[in-house]
Order: structure tokens, then sequence, then C-alpha cells
């Protein structure tokens, strides 16, 4: 760190990302609370132990190989080999992957990209709870956050990807590279899970499983919310300079970038989040008439949509787009719900994966023509280009490894749970050392006052 | 001696690069960690198919509905939990 300025720049850096990460964390906590709130309340150890466990297992993987897929794949297997130079520096046993006064940043960054990774496991836990194996999820849960959405980074969501180079995909605040991927992802998975039990009736109609409580529903999707913001941050670089950038920006003016290194402000999403998530917000109030379940989901459902070009939109294109992802999925969900007999128990698929689909298409169309990278020879950003986009997150990369791995799982019998399991509840079941102390000093209790 | 290659800090920092214990055996670490992961899915997957094995006959109705019953009964957190009870 040689110089006042770029002494200042680093540590800046460092803590930006710092603060993004602490912020994250708070989507983790928001899922888990929202999970707990719409799981029934014999599944609710279970549910919270299978999303909080996520953390270590994508945490520590992340670490041993999913960092370093980001810095190897931009172009790999298509469009050349491994990108050995950029990867070797990310390996496990690299030196600066690890207290190192020569590198700042690298620890900040792969831990902005990692909570990254945790809301893309987590959004797959949603949709599958109340009657998933733990053990099969968290095998999903390291899949799609240490392989799979990692390998969708290094190809849509990085300044050197193939995807960005070849197709002009552009996706700043990430509609695909995670939300289109995680619910491409729990389609494949519930397609091979099935309902959980009474979701259909005989007939085919589907149950409503109302949440067993809305308020740990309602703060859980505000400090997915709250974290959202950390997640934005996160999706920027705070501050470079065009020479660093090395591109075809010309001057001297400093800038905050996307992910691409070309040119937005924090100002910008600042103004489109927010827009963005009013429109959900208000279009899900009037599609679903006032459902709180769907209101709050939609308030999310119309920032996914809007993300993948919140860097660039004037924030009433933010809320307008927002608004029109949401009437789009809800309508989406109870089609597929109805047609093809799926529980998506948290409406995951639809909020993440329909959203950030549509989100991805959308800006196809209203920023047509935009320049995707700063870099010369970059395709420029296309409806065509998005499209394809969209169907390598949510079904390439997404939906086909859910399917696939669930088929085998299913094949071994380690997928679901037995039926009298489901119906007795996974909290007896898997954490019975839980309900027999509880049963012991009720009866302890009893049995004192009874003396008494 | 010390394990982190210094003893002491009358150092310029731009001079110095990683300061963790016994550096050159990161290999060695990497391949225990993942020894750990590895590890740790198949000592929870062992004991997760006996839990389900066993939960699946102990076929015990009254002392399910007890635990059921208590689900019901028991927590109020944030004072809505009880939306749900059963008449």
């Amino acid at each position: 760190m040689d110089g006042n300025l770029n002494a200042l720049t680093t540590v800046f850096t460092e803590f930006y990302y710092w603060v993004t990460v602490v912020f994250m964390f708070l989507i983790h906590v928001g899922f888990c609370m929202y999970e707990v709130g719409a799981s029934r309340r014999r599944n609710h150890m279970h549910t919270l132990m299978k999303n909080i466990m996520i953390i270590p297992l994508v945490t520590v993987t992340f670490f041993f190989f999913g960092w370093w897929i980001y810095w190897a794949f931009p172009d790999f297997p298509f469009f050349g080999g491994l990108n050995h130079e950029m990867g070797d520096a990310n390996l496990p046993w690299s030196e600066t992957m690890a207290t190192n006064l020569s590198d700042r940043i690298t620890g900040v960054f792969w831990a902005a990209f990692l909570l990254f990774s945790w809301t893309a496991a987590s959004i797959v836990s949603g949709s599958v709870i109340e009657r998933i194996r733990s053990s099969a999820l968290w095998v999903h849960a390291v899949l799609i956050g240490s392989v799979f959405w990692i390998i969708d980074a290094a190809w849509g969501w990085h300044y050197a990807g193939w995807m960005v180079k070849y197709l002009g995909y552009h996706d700043a605040y990430a509609s695909g590279v995670i939300h289109a991927i995680a619910g491409g992802y729990a389609l494949g998975v519930i397609m091979v899970l099935g309902p959980r039990l009474g979701k259909f009736a005989p007939d085919g109609t589907p149950r409503d499983i109302p949440p067993h409580n809305p308020w740990l529903l309602t703060i859980g999707i505000f400090l997915i919310y709250t974290g959202f913001w950390g997640f934005y941050a996160a999706c920027n670089v705070p501050v470079i300079s065009p020479e660093v950038i090395g591109g075809e920006i010309t001057g001297t003016t400093w800038t905050a970038t996307n992910i691409y290194l070309a040119p937005t402000s924090l100002s910008a999403i600042t103004f489109n989040f927010l827009m963005s998530l009013s429109g959900g917000l208000m279009a899900a109030y009037v599609v679903s008439k006032g459902d709180a379940f769907w209101t709050f989901s939609g308030g999310l459902a119309g920032i996914i949509t809007a993300s993948a070009g919140n860097d660039l939109y004037h924030p009433i294109q933010a809320m307008l787009v927002g608004a029109v992802g949401v009437v789009i999925v809800y309508k989406l969900h109870y089609w597929v719900e109805k047609r093809f007999k799926l529980d998506d128990a948290v409406g995951a698929v639809a909020v993440h994966g329909y959203s950030g689909v549509i989100g991805l298409i959308i800006a196809g169309f209203v920023l047509w023509g935009a320049p995707s990278s700063p870099f010369e020879g970059y395709a420029t950003v296309s409806p065509l280009g998005q499209t394809a986009g969209a169907v390598i997150m949510f079904f390439v990369l997404g939906f086909l490894p859910g399917w696939g791995v669930s088929k085998i799982q299913a094949a071994m019998g380690v997928l679901r749970i037995p039926e009298e399991v489901e119906l007795q509840g996974l909290d007896y079941a898997e954490h019975h050392a839980y309900e027999d102390a509880k049963a012991d000093i009720i009866a302890a209790d009893k049995a004192y006052l009874a003396q008494k | 001696m010390s394990t982190i290659g210094y003893e002491s800090w009358a150092v310029d920092l731009a001079e110095v690069g990683a300061i963790y214990p016994f550096q050159g055996w990161e290999m060695t670490m990497t391949v225990i960690g993942v020894i750990f992961w590895i590890g740790w899915h198949r000592i929870q997957f062992k004991r997760e198919s006996e839990h389900l094995e066993k939960a699946k006959m102990l076929g015990d109705t009254d002392k399910i509905t007890a635990i059921v019953e208590r689900y019901w009964r028991g927590l109020t957190w944030l004072g809505a939990a009880d939306y749900l009870l059963p008449p």
C-alpha cells in the first residue's frame, strides 16, 4: 500500500466489502425466520437446523473450491481452458487466502461472494421444507452454493466471463446469477421430491398450508429486505480509476462500477432498489387482493425482477419493471402449481426463479444496445443475449443439476423422509433428544408439584 | 524461533506478506480440512438414517400426540403463535 491515496482506497474498499457481509448476514437470518414461520410446529427445529448448517457447509466448500472456480472458469470449457494464473492465486493453499498483509482485499471479496452462495442455497432450502432429508439438502446446498452458482458467476458475472463477451449478458444485481439459478434448481428438486402430505386434495386441487406464524414471516422478509442493501452494495466496486480498469473509459474521473467494471453509482442503485421494491409491493397487493404472504414476497420479487438492470434504469422504469414482473410471477406460480402439482412451500421458485428470468429478458429490451462492459469488442446488451442467459441460468445450471442429483438421491432412497416420520413431524425423528428432554423436565416439574 | 516467521514487529510492513503459523503446510492443512468436511457428511448421513429408521417404527401414538399437543399449546412467540390453535 504505497502512497496515501492508494492506502486510503484499499482500506476503504476492505471496509466497504466487510460492511456488505455484515448486512448480508441478515438475509440468512431472514430466510431462517421465514422458513420457520412457514413450517408447521412439529418441524421447527429441523427446518431451522437445515438452514443454519448451510452456513458452515457452503463456507468451507467455497473456501476449498468455490472461489477457485470463479477465477478459473470465465472461459472454461467452451471458449478456452482454465485460467490458471487467476485461479491459482485463489486456491485454498494460496498464501493470499489467509492472513496476509500484502493482500487486504481477497478475504472480504471472498466473503461477499460467499454470502451470495448462502443465499442461493437458502433459496432452495425454503421450497423443500417439511419433507426432505437434511443430508440430501446439504448435498444440494454445497452443489448450488459452491459449484453451480459460482460457475454461472464466472461465465456471466465476471468482467471477463464468456457470456458477457459474446452474449452481452448484463445482470448487475444478480437477477439471473443468483435468483434464476436458485429458483430453477429448487424447481428441479421439488419435481422429484414431491409435495407435502395433504398438499393436494384427491382431485388434485391444491390446499393452502398457511404459515403458522405470520409475524415471524414478516420480520423474516423485512430482514431479507435489509440484507439486500448489503447484497446490492456488494455487487459494486466502490471506487476505481479508469486507469486501473484499463478499458475504454477516458479521462481521470474515479467511479463506482458494477461487477463488469462498467460505471454506475451507489446513489443510482439506491433509487432503483427502493422504487422496484415499491413497484413490487404495490403490484403484489393488487394482484393478490391484499394477501399478506404475497404482498411481502412481491416486494422482494419486484427488486429481483429489476435487479438485472438496476445499475442503469431510471427509477420509474425500475418501479414498472418490478410491478410487471410480480404480476407475471404470481400468475405463473399458481398455474404451475395447479398444472404440475408442485409444492413450493415458500414460493421460492416463483419469487426468485421466475422473477429472475423475467427480469433478465426485460433488461434485454430496456437496455438494448447498451455496452455490457468497458472493454473493447464485447457484445452489447440485447434481448437475444439476455434470453439465452436466462435459459443458461434457470435451466442449464439450475434446473438440470437439481433434477438430476435429486433423481439419483431418490433412486438411492435418501432424498425424502419416510411417510410415518412426515406425519409425526421431523423434530421428534431427528431431534428426539430435545423432545425427550422437554418431556422429562415437564414430568419432573409435575412430580415435584404433586409432592407439595 | 516463531511459528509465524517473525519474532518482532520491527519490520517495514511493505515487505511483509503472510503472517500465519506453519507457512509451507498449506496443502496439508487443505487435505485435513477436506477430510474433516467429507467426514462430517458421512457421520451426519449415517446418524440421520438411523434416526429416521427408528422414528419410523416408534408407533407410540400417545407420545406423538402429546408432542403435537405441546407444539400447539407451547410457545407464544411474539404473541401470535396461537393463531392456528385447534378448537
